[in-house]
């Protein structure tokens, strides 16, 4: 037995990647839903405003969402290769093929899974992250009065020339924020019934490709035991592939038909 | 209550490993409903040599289920359309008579067709000559129960033992892979007092020439696991993964080196 390879370089490294830039991604989405969760509070976009400021402008967050870019782009692109590395391992294909019979449709389908949510990905960092960082999200300003928790909203449909990014202070009482209107971003985003459309296709996708994909994580990092399969498959099915993409499908929805 | 079935077969036919190959529709006609699957074939093959034609090449060998050797994609299923058993335990009971059947060889770049519907399997043995191994000292043999082994483990050790190196695992993998079969070898070692010698140099250089024979990468589908005429269960190659893992991150031997 001789010297071996890299570990990256094989097929069990590669798989390993694809393992833990997943399980880092399905992480991400339990924080990501319990922030938009505060799409559903009727304040007028407060809550959801100040935590768009926050989730963009503190460090540590930003370090994260780096390492969240990083990991989409490793994850598709180690897809990219294993699949390519797949249908190489099998030039020809079978005339009669019958993958019903031993296996689940989704878990054949990951990569097509995984396309839907790319453009899915791109789609949203388009509508909400380039917007807010780059384009022409409006402003907002709330004055809330700290005694009494009266709040009023001005949206500013002219943008000052003097006035950019976020400002709060308290006055007499009074709390002020400027802020970017996110909220508003979203509500105006959500009238268009083709990206309402795509953001739940992209959701169902999410569904089905989490309902294998996070118990196939825990199998290729070595981690298939009796006592525990039952937990994973469960976490998987209920909170990845059934809570979490239904709480983020029903925001397009709850803008397009309530708001 | 047996009966005889007329059957149309779709067959692979391919002169050599360059050839390109094509099906070919081939009749069977009165078939006993408890032949075997092989003995259909053997029918056929009889009825083509008598006509002067080429017989359909195909692999077999004990024809009780134990020795690996009988292959064949059936109607899309490595083994054909039962569970948990190979291509010559498989009767013809299981088709209805006018039925059209199809019969391809095992499909992967690291399986080359010889003939027909035989492929190449060596690339196993190439995996299990990498590694799939003890070194044990020759002499007189030892006494049974000198080395304590507890009866789960001794289970669990057959149990991937039984593994006969048919192939249908890579055949039945949409990728291709050969998981299923090299999980199941390094873990009748790994799990056995016999196998701790070489226990992470075997799991590196039988996932190494694994790569090397162009077989894909497993994506947990489990579809080996579902055709797996010996029920090698998926636990092996989780536990494959862990036998290589923990030999590249945290080699003993690297510790204090």
């Amino acid at each position: 037995m001789s010297k071996s390879k890299p570990v990256l370089t094989s097929s069990l490294g590669k798989k390993l990647i694809m393992s833990l830039t997943g399980l880092f991604l399905c992480t991400f989405l339990i924080v990501h839903l319990i922030g938009n969760l505060q799409l559903f509070k009727d304040d007028g976009g407060y809550a959801f405003n100040n935590y768009a400021y926050f989730m963009t402008h503190f460090t540590p967050i930003k370090v994260v969402s780096y390492l969240l870019y990083a990991s989409i782009i490793i994850h598709a692109v180690y897809a990219l290769i294993l699949t390519l590395k797949n249908k190489s391992a099998r030039p020809i294909g079978y005339n009669q093929y019958d993958g019903k019979a031993n296996s689940a449709w989704n878990s054949r389908n990951m990569g097509i899974l995984g396309t839907v949510l790319l453009v899915f990905i791109v789609t949203h960092m388009q509508n909400f992250w380039y917007q807010y960082k780059f384009g022409t999200t409006p402003y907002v300003e709330y004055h809330t009065e700290l005694a009494t928790g009266n709040r009023e909203t001005i949206f500013a449909e002219n943008v000052p020339a003097d006035y950019t990014g976020y400002v709060t202070y308290v006055n007499d009482g009074i709390e002020t924020v400027k802020s970017k209107d996110l909220y508003k971003q979203v509500e105006v985003t959500f009238q268009n019934p083709l990206l309402v459309g795509l953001y739940v296709l992209g959701m169902a996708a999410l569904s089905f490709h989490l309902i294998h994909g996070f118990q196939s994580a825990f199998q290729t990092i070595g981690f298939n035991h009796r006592r525990y399969n039952g937990i994973i498959r469960g976490l998987g099915v209920w909170i990845f592939g059934i809570i979490i993409p239904i709480l983020f499908a029903s925001m397009p929805l709850y803008f397009y038909f309530v708001k | 209550m047996s009966g005889h079935l007329n059957l149309t077969l779709k067959i692979w036919r391919q002169k050599n490993t360059n050839d390109k190959g094509q099906f070919v529709t081939v009749q069977a006609k009165d078939i006993a409903d408890d032949m075997s699957f092989l003995e259909m074939l053997d029918v056929v093959n009889e009825d083509l040599t008598r006509k002067g034609e080429d017989p359909i090449y195909f692999d077999h060998d004990c024809r009780e289920g134990i020795c690996g050797m009988c292959s064949l994609v059936i109607n899309g299923r490595p083994h054909g359309p039962k569970y948990g058993i190979t291509t010559c335990q498989l009767h013809m009971r299981s088709f209805h008579d006018g039925q059209t059947i199809v019969i391809e060889p095992w499909r992967a770049a690291a399986f080359p067709v010889l003939k027909d519907l035989a492929v190449d399997r060596t690339s196993f043995d190439r995996i299990q000559q990498a590694g799939g191994y003890v070194n044990i000292n020759t002499g007189g043999a030892q006494d049974a129960n000198n080395i304590l082994i507890p009866k789960r483990v001794a289970d669990e050790a057959f149990e991937s033992a039984t593994c006969i190196g048919c192939g249908a695992c890579v055949a039945a993998c949409k990728n291709a892979s050969a998981m299923l079969f090299v999980s199941a070898k390094i873990s009748q070692f790994a799990l056995l007092p016999q196998g701790q010698t070489e226990r992470y140099e075997r799991a590196q250089a039988m996932v190494d020439q694994m790569d090397a024979e162009g077989f894909g990468n497993c994506t947990n589908t489990g579809a080996c696991e579902a055709e797996c005429p010996k029920g090698i269960k998926l636990t092996n190659i989780a536990r494959m993964n862990r036998e290589y893992f923990t030999a590249k991150f945290f080699r003993q031997e690297d510790v204090h080196a």
